[in-house]
């Protein structure tokens, strides 16, 4: 590259940052083409009639030079900044010369730059860059860093590009992993976590314990009634409200060492360790009742929900397993149901048993159904 | 330290050693079989701990062992993402020399928290050059040592490497650049879609 003219006067005087002000507006720069293929590797020289004159070396990489050079612009590249111009000698005047441009036969990317006038003959020099269109380009045209201008940071944003998505793939793995460990934690979870209650498991787990240690105990199956229409008419947010509401009062009607567990949506599992006395356990039924219906206050409204319960104990059917059980507790659960629910009721061998009729009235057939 | 060294040690063992190996290693310790998150971070103790149970398992010197590290991390296909990202360093090997100086802060780019050694590269002339490793951890001026003798057979340069510590405790590398074209070398292309492919 030659710049004229060379000879900085000395005595000029300096602005205040040193530079000579005056003479350096009047620097002409004149490359010749290796020094222009160097610093634009992708510029075109278009003349004003609109034809390319010439093309940097990484352009000719993208189309063969026979189907650039001499062509008329617009019959290789669809102008999409400034839109709708025709007249290419106007492109320096628009936008501050900004351009944008993609392959007029749809080939995929494009290209951004800059144009401006030569004062020489009144050509236009446009110098382009792929912008983000760089990754599918290198890929497209396998470029490698010589492609690019030294002060391009293509390569630099390819790196980045690389060495974020390398990090972020092991970010992926271990979000995955520890997603897995999540999950996994919950199966082994003895907790619903909305309410605080136990769950099915524990259940599972508690009723193991005390039939192998041959222990006896009272077991009580709540279903909340209304509760479907407490969701539907205020919302889930009030529904699990309600949830919460009817854990503490199965805690504050239970003794400490017995287990409240949610099993379901609104189904509720009560074990009580050492008590089998009938009276007793349906007189806590009752006080459950009364309390669940109790209104529950939610933002400004009160749900209003009671609660069905059947009851048994391991003495009315000795050694049965914990299925057979936990199928009598909900056989007695759905007696109370179709006696009108809000009520207990105390199973006994004579309740039917291959059918039990729900509260729909629908017969069907029985069998373990939590 | 950060996971992605304990994470590179365990896999140089069960890509180099087998999974066997590994485990061994890893019940000794009292770590998970699973081993070491690459996007955590451990105590520097932990890291060191890891290193001296290897070597003792391994029945070999803690430097050749890291140089083996380094190796491992260009040149085995697992690792090819770290091969690419060293190889934007520069298109010759010499080139890749003086982008050294980068290294740390191009690391840090890809993973923030991931600190190394502060490194500066001394071009002596005639394909003479010297590497000062300055970090707490000399550990990783035997592990350059590996990578840049991978890397030299990636780009197809013939070099000379040796290493000694300097009256300031810190490593410095002596490189001997004798041929940049040495071999072939391995293809580098941009495009991740391009590589693997013979030039």
């Amino acid at each position: 590259m030659s710049v004229h003219p060379p000879n900085i006067d000395r005595m000029s005087p300096r602005d205040e940052f040193g530079g000579v002000h005056e003479r350096a507006r009047d620097v002409h720069l004149a490359l010749d083409r290796s020094a222009a293929d160097l610093l634009m590797p992708m510029h075109l020289v278009v003349s004003s009639d609109g034809r390319i004159r010439c093309a940097g070396p990484t352009m000719l990489k993208l189309r063969p030079q026979s189907e650039l050079i001499g062509c008329p612009i617009f019959d290789v590249f669809v102008l999409r900044r400034p839109a709708g111009l025709t007249d290419i000698s106007q492109i320096p005047e628009r936008d501050g010369g900004r351009v944008s441009l993609s392959f007029l036969d749809g080939t995929q990317g494009t290209f951004k730059g800059v144009a401006v006038r030569l004062p020489a003959n009144g050509d236009i020099l446009i110098n382009l860059s792929f912008g983000f269109s760089v990754i599918d380009a290198v890929e497209a045209y396998d470029l490698s860093s010589g492609d690019f201008a030294a002060t391009d940071l293509a390569v630099e944003m390819l790196y980045l590009v690389e060495a974020k998505s390398a990090a972020m793939q092991e970010s992926k793995k271990l979000n995955l992993r520890l997603q897995g460990a999540k999950v996994a934690a919950e199966e082994q979870a003895f907790t619903d976590t909305l309410t605080g209650l136990k769950n099915r498991r524990a259940v599972d787990h508690v009723l193991a314990r005390i039939l192998s240690k041959k222990e006896c105990f009272g077991l009580m199956q709540v279903d909340l009634d209304y509760f479907k229409q407490v969701n539907d008419t205020f919302g889930h947010a009030a529904g699990d409200e309600v949830l919460q509401s009817v854990a503490r009062s199965l805690v504050a009607e239970t003794r400490q060492s017995d287990t409240v567990a949610r099993i379901g949506g609104d189904e509720f599992i009560l074990v009580f360790d050492g008590l089998t006395d009938t009276d007793q356990l349906e007189l806590i039924a009752w006080r459950i009742i009364a309390r669940l219906e109790e209104p529950i206050p939610h933002n400004d409204v009160f749900c209003r929900i009671s609660g069905s319960i059947g009851v048994t104990t391991s003495e009315i059917r000795p050694s049965a397993d914990v299925e057979q059980l936990l199928a009598d507790a909900d056989r007695a659960l759905y007696a109370s149901k179709n006696d009108g629910r809000g009520r207990c009721t105390l199973f006994d061998l004579t309740m039917s048993r291959n059918q039990v009729r729900r509260s729909s009235g629908q017969i069907v057939s029985d069998g373990p159904t939590i | 330290m950060h996971g992605l060294i304990n994470r590179s040690i365990q896999c140089f063992v069960q890509d180099t050693y087998g999974e066997g190996r590994w485990l061994s290693i890893s019940s000794s310790m009292g770590v998970p079989p699973d081993g070491f998150e690459a996007m955590l971070t451990y105590d520097d103790k932990l890291s060191l701990k890891l290193l001296r149970t290897v070597v003792s398992q391994l029945d070999k010197p803690e430097e050749m062992l890291l140089e083996d590290v380094g190796t491992y991390l260009v040149s085995h296909p697992n690792t090819e993402a770290i091969r690419r990202l060293l190889r934007f360093g520069g298109e010759t090997f010499d080139e890749f020399l003086h982008s050294l100086d980068d290294l740390p802060d191009r690391a840090r780019l890809a993973v923030s928290d991931l600190v190394l050694p502060e490194l500066q590269l001394e071009d002596n002339g005639e394909g003479n050059f010297i590497l000062h490793v300055r970090g707490p951890h000399r550990g990783f001026a035997f592990v350059l040592v590996g990578v840049l003798r991978a890397l030299a057979d990636d780009y197809g340069a013939l070099v000379l490497l040796d290493h000694r510590t300097q009256d300031d405790g810190n490593m410095a590398i002596e490189i001997g650049l004798l041929d940049s074209a040495f071999a072939e070398g391995r293809r580098f292309s941009l495009a991740r879609g391009h590589q693997g492919q013979v030039a």
